[in-house]
């Protein structure tokens, strides 16, 4: 063994150049960026667990108030899960296209994409209002008090994301696809996709779980 | 994008590949699965030939399946060397995610049930 091997040993793999330990440096920014996002994603499901289990323990906690049986339409909520589910897929095929630098069918698939998601948004205002006018608002018991901050929050979260989209639109339109902007747009689908994910989540145990016979 | 480099270590999370038939097919097909597994949670919801007191742990398993159909149909996530890094974050996201749910609801259920007095009781102490 020489003393140029010696230092050598325990840092390579098999001869391999890339030793593991940063020989290469970072990865470029996208790479990066979208993994920063990811984590915030991850992060921000964390967040969601925490309402969910909220949720959870005062499910049953009405205070003699209206309960889920009484409250919760399984019609409304299917055509909100439509909704999203094929506001995700379509969001998915705008990243297609933009991958392939087609503006026309880019705009047109996040168009639809945002009006999916803007008829999810609009029966879920309708169904809030019509909770409150009944009397069944968030300060009536604290299974109200859980029920509107989990799902209000998702739905907090899918206006942000329609803000975000509205963006992502205007400056694919005005920059073109950019390295950035195809960085800014592949965080936005994280963003969307994940809102569905959530979404799974809420349809399952507040309003299937919450109205079974 | 990044598709022409001969080695990749790592990719993003979402990130799509290959042609746009295979790529468009794979959002079908997670579409595909996706509808499917909200259909029967729909139908097993509303049944009555069923068991009733597995339907809840029935739905719970179909949704996290569901999840699942999205990660890897609209996420792209793979079991993929370039992957290691979106699974290992998702990997401790949902330990988190169970720590928190399960250790609540868990915790919650034994103080109700150990510390709640009885109605008789209840009703002298809201007697303030």
């Amino acid at each position: 063994m020489t003393a140029a091997e010696a230092p050598a040993i325990g840092l390579t793999h098999g001869g391999s150049e890339d030793t593991g330990l940063g020989h290469r440096g970072p990865e470029s920014k996208s790479i990066v960026v979208p993994y920063g996002f990811w984590l915030f994603v991850l992060s921000d499901i964390v967040l969601f667990s925490a309402l969910f289990a909220t949720y959870a323990t005062l499910a049953d906690a009405t205070d003699g108030g209206p309960t889920s049986y009484e409250l919760f339409d399984r019609t409304l909520v299917a055509i909100e899960t439509m909704a999203l589910l094929l506001s995700s897929f379509v969001c998915g095929l705008a990243m297609i296209a933009a991958k392939r630098g087609s503006m026309m069918w880019t705009q047109v698939w996040l168009v639809l994409t945002g009006l999916l998601g803007v008829v999810f948004i609009y029966i879920e205002m309708h169904e809030f209002a019509g909770m409150i006018a009944e009397g069944a608002g968030p300060q009536r018991s604290a299974f109200l008090s859980s029920f509107f901050t989990l799902v209000g929050c998702h739905g907090a979260h899918v206006t942000a994301g329609l803000m975000w989209l509205g963006t992502m639109m205007a400056q694919i339109w005005t920059k073109g696809f950019k390295e950035h902007i195809m960085r800014r747009l592949l965080c936005f689908s994280v963003f969307w996709h994940a809102l569905d994910i959530i979404w799974v989540a809420i349809f399952t145990i507040v309003y299937l779980i919450g109205t079974l016979p | 994008m990044t598709e022409h480099e001969p080695e990749k270590l790592n990719v993003a999370p979402g990130t799509p590949h290959d042609s746009l038939a295979s790529e468009t097919t794979f959002y079908v097909i997670g579409l595909a699965l996706a509808l499917l597994l909200t259909g029967v949670s729909f139908w097993v919801a509303s049944t009555s030939s069923l068991w009733g007191p597995g339907i809840a742990v029935g739905l719970v398993v179909l949704a996290i399946a569901q999840m699942g159909v999205h990660l890897v149909f609209f996420l792209h996530i793979t079991s993929g060397p370039d992957n290691t890094n979106n699974v290992l974050a998702l990997a401790f996201g949902v330990l988190i995610v169970f720590l928190v749910m399960i250790g609540t609801i868990w915790i919650m259920s034994h103080m109700d049930a150990n510390m709640m007095p009885d109605p008789a009781l209840m009703n002298l102490q809201m007697q303030h």
